[in-house]
């Protein structure tokens, strides 16, 4: 069962520019990514392009809750 | 029927369409259940599909939407989100202001 820190290290690599913030037990997760990327996105998009970065290690993660914020909201308190 | 005909003629005939783990009454997992809440928070009917009692669906469901978890919903035949989208979706109304159109 993969870490949190694996799973911020997967969903980095596999978003270019992305950082996350990860906790979780193993199964389920929760991560909150920002990346400039998402700007202009529907929340819909913005978490397919970190499924999509993760590819097929979604298979080791039961459950993945995502929060994705463009560098700017996250400033700003999102 | 190919499992993409089959999912299209579900999403195409059911307005509102949950692809879930295990059955309203009985959901096996937590996303799952929480989404079942929110769909009967807005009393809307939905079609659900157990995925758990068709594997075929279950890995069909996934290449269908490009999205890799489960539940999944389908408004007027389009993919909306996970769990997680329909949850910020219900607390911000743009959930209820779709279904009421």
């Amino acid at each position: 069962m993969p870490t949190p820190d694996e799973v911020k290290c997967w969903i980095e690599a596999g978003l270019d520019g992305s950082s996350a913030e990860v906790v979780g037990d193993g199964r389920h997760f929760e991560a909150v990514v920002i990346c400039s990327e998402f700007a202009g996105k529907i929340m819909l998009e913005q978490h397919r392009m970190v499924y999509s970065g993760l590819g097929d290690k979604m298979e080791f993660i039961h459950a993945l809750s995502l929060r994705t914020y463009t560098p700017e909201q996250w400033a700003n308190g999102a | 029927m190919t499992i993409e005909e089959r999912i299209k003629n579900t999403v195409d005939n059911n307005r509102v369409v949950l692809f879930m783990k295990g059955t309203p009454q009985f959901p096996q997992c937590g996303f799952s259940s929480r989404a079942v809440q929110i769909l009967e928070a807005c009393g809307t009917e939905f079609e659900a599909v157990n995925v758990l009692s068709d594997m075929e669906v279950r890995e069909g469901i996934k290449k269908y939407s490009n999205w890799p978890t489960i539940p999944q919903v389908y408004i007027d035949g389009e993919f909306v989100g996970g769990s997680d989208i329909l949850l910020s979706m219900y607390q911000n109304g743009d959930l209820q202001n779709m279904l009421n159109q």
